[in-house]
């Protein structure tokens, strides 16, 4: 995974101008808000359950090493071959295997971020092989050569015209309606019959069952579990923070999750496999355990609980910022707040230093996490490493100088003295219209108080005069 | 009570009316009010910015300097919360003076059990709850039982009130373009409430929110609510 080097400011700057997609988006997140306020406030227990599932994680996160052994013993008693990916490259390489082995020169997809954080797709299409995503927008993404903005929403900033006009272009000439149930209609006959022919499936996994090597993926449409019954063959591709260490753990997280994401008390499909059955779905079962940055991520103390994220982007729809910048100012197939704290993690501060300033701090997706990250506690954290890591000189100065200013109560009084002189030839009529850079960013939009004549604690403060 | 009066660097400098009203409303109330002469800066801004060693010697000086009031009192959430929450691994223990330091509305309402200060204020009025003071200090309702007890003060509801203004520091600077459009949306949602005062208890909210409304030209003023409650 790679992110743009220009940086959050510069790719939100453009997204912000485009009007469609802030229209889109505006509508799109405040419908999920109010859906999700809804179901979540009729759970007498729901900070209970948050608190539980924020334990079972950092449980997880103590113990993996012993869970995972766990997991992959479950796993081939059950059936199943496990391997286990450094990074993308491993695991995309196993996945192409299994294909070649198959000869097949296409496979059928489960909607799955975690194939498109290792870019599964351009890697199998180097190898001859097509990779089919089939869940409805995932579809509308590939079909556009576009590119995901959303967690659980993909095609959150395209609106059904725009998906009636690309259908006509690709594959149904002659539909002519944008009703939503008609573009439907036209994805489910043109992937039926793929799905009928299909040798390998791949998918994701939303949890993974140490205890007795379950597989679980949660979706709304069905065309997963089509994924992950038909063909013969069956690749399910999975980050090592997946797991959960029991079967009865699911219990907290299957409520948690459909109420945090699409609003729903309980989403539409929800499919568990454990190995192979004979005569029953997959034959033939790979897991792939994908590390790439995770065993990096888990050595951070305060950083590790991004790893906890059960992907229901609930952050996302909660956010002032990814509401209106939308997913790709993010640059990163995790965006909104929980990509702003995990994908620098994962790649490297230094490769994604803008991502962890790409928040007011208003804490908003703190409280709709359902397992508790605090965000907003990790974006400091990252924000401290980001300083370190790329150096600015002209901040550090100007900060170094604020400092050492506050550290003594005559130089911040002085400097406001100084600030009083100097700001007189920008004053009219009481504001301040232009400043020069690099506070201009301020007055570009905004006016500014001036410093008062004379300030509070100059008038009114008692004790020490100096220190 | 011996209250230690906590201005912050942004209502010392800019909003000093602000800090005024809230040495003003405590007096009214019977507690002595200091404004201890060495205080500058809680260092939110240097923690928020990646800079947190740097504010370690600003968290020493503020316990240092009110660790021995009864109560702290401060016209602003963002500062207290900051005070609260990251003071304590900051400095490396919870000094017991963190928990005594509030934002004004919160130490009348919570710590005093007062919601009627004997304010009038005639004017029509929207209150736009700060981030901080919902989701860190979690204030609550504080500001608006205030608010309803103030004599001929018309409140009017703001749409969308929970939503960020679009301030957050530095973030209005580095990001200023998501933070003005950010900003755009909240002075619609004041304006179309036909309010002639947005009220808040953060001095920094109200520098972004009076500075978008003040860019726009129209009559809708930011005034700090506790130039509000001690008005007569």
């Amino acid at each position: 995974m790679t992110v743009p080097a220009e940086g959050f400011p510069a790719a939100a700057s453009r997204e912000l101008r485009n009007r469609q997609l802030r229209r889109n988006l505006g509508q799109a997140t405040s419908t999920i808000r109010a859906k999700r306020a809804n179901v979540v406030a009729e759970v007498p227990d729901w900070e209970q359950l948050r608190a539980a599932g924020s334990a079972i994680k950092a449980d997880v996160m103590a113990n993996l090493d012993s869970y995972l052994l766990q997991f992959e013993q479950a796993l081939t008693a059950a059936g199943a071959t496990v391997h286990w990916a450094r990074d993308g490259a491993e695991a995309c390489a196993i996945v192409a295997q299994v294909a070649r082995a198959h000869g097949v020169s296409e496979v059928v997809k489960v909607k799955s971020l975690t194939t498109d954080e290792i870019a599964l797709n351009e890697s199998l299409g180097r190898e001859g092989i097509h990779a089919l995503e089939t869940d409805f927008a995932e579809l509308i993404l590939q079909l556009d050569g576009d590119w995901s903005s959303h967690i659980l929403v993909p095609a959150i900033h395209r609106n059904r015209t725009e998906i009636r006009n690309l259908f006509r272009r690709t594959i149904a000439p002659e539909i002519d309606s944008d009703d939503p149930a008609v573009l439907a209609e036209a994805a489910r006959r043109y992937l039926r019959e793929r799905f009928l022919s299909a040798e390998v499936g791949v998918s994701g996994a939303n949890f993974g069952v140490a205890e007795t090597g379950t597989l679980c993926v949660v979706e709304s449409e069905g065309n997963g579990r089509m994924c992950t019954t038909l063909p013969p063959v069956l690749v399910s591709i999975l980050g090592i923070e997946k797991l959960v260490p029991s079967f009865t753990d699911l219990e907290v997280f299957l409520q948690l999750l459909p109420r945090s994401s699409t609003g729903e008390r309980m989403n539409p499909y929800t499919s568990l496999w454990t190995g192979v059955s004979d005569g029953d779905g997959p034959q033939e079962l790979h897991v792939v355990l994908l590390d790439n940055g995770r065993t990096r991520v888990l050595r951070d103390e305060v950083g590790r609980q991004a790893l906890h994220c059960i992907r229901c982007s609930a952050c996302l729809n909660v956010c002032p910022v990814y509401s209106r910048t939308g997913g790709h100012a993010y640059g990163s197939v995790y965006p909104g707040p929980i990509g702003a704290i995990l994908t620098p993690q994962l790649i490297g501060i230094e490769n994604a230093p803008t991502l962890p300033f790409a928040s007011s701090l208003c804490g908003a997706c703190y409280d709709a996490c359902p397992v508790k990250i605090d965000i907003p506690r990790v974006l400091l954290h990252l924000r401290e490493q980001a300083v370190e890591a790329v150096d600015k000189p002209a901040e550090r100065l100007a900060m170094g100088a604020a400092a050492w200013v506050f550290r003594r109560s005559d130089r911040m009084r002085l400097v406001q003295r100084l600030m009083r002189v100097l700001q007189r030839p920008l004053v009219r009529d009481g504001r301040i219209r232009r400043l020069p850079r690099p506070l201009s960013a301020w007055t570009r939009t905004r006016d500014l108080r001036p410093v008062a004549e004379s300030s509070f604690v100059e008038r009114n403060g008692s004790g020490a005069a100096r220190r | 009570m011996k209250i230690g009066l906590f201005a912050t660097c942004v209502a010392d400098t800019m909003f000093p009316e602000a800090a005024t009203a809230t040495a003003t409303i405590l007096r009214r109330l019977g507690h002595q009010v200091v404004v201890p002469r060495e205080q500058t800066c809680c260092g939110q801004m240097h923690m928020n910015s990646g800079y947190r060693r740097s504010a370690a010697p600003l968290a020493e000086r503020f316990v240092a300097t009110y660790g021995a009031f009864d109560a702290v009192v401060s016209p602003s959430s963002s500062c207290v919360g900051a005070i609260r929450q990251l003071y304590p691994e900051l400095l490396g223990i919870d000094h017991p003076v963190l928990e005594r330091t509030m934002e004004l509305s919160e130490f009348l309402v919570h710590r005093l059990g007062v919601e009627d200060v004997g304010a009038t204020y005639p004017h029509r009025v929207t209150y736009h709850p700060t981030c901080h003071s919902l989701r860190v200090t979690r204030i609550g309702d504080a500001p608006l039982r205030l608010l309803r007890n103030v004599r001929r003060l018309e409140l009017v509801e703001l749409p969308d009130a929970q939503e960020c203004c679009g301030f957050g520091g530095t973030f209005s600077i580095k990001n200023s373009e998501t933070s003005s459009a950010m900003l755009a949306d909240k002075c619609d949602a004041i304006e179309s409430t036909g309010a002639g005062i947005c009220t808040a208890v953060d001095g920094s909210c109200l520098l972004q929110i009076g500075g978008g409304l003040s860019r726009r030209g129209g009559d809708t003023r930011a005034v700090h609510l506790a130039e509000i409650l001690a008005s007569r």
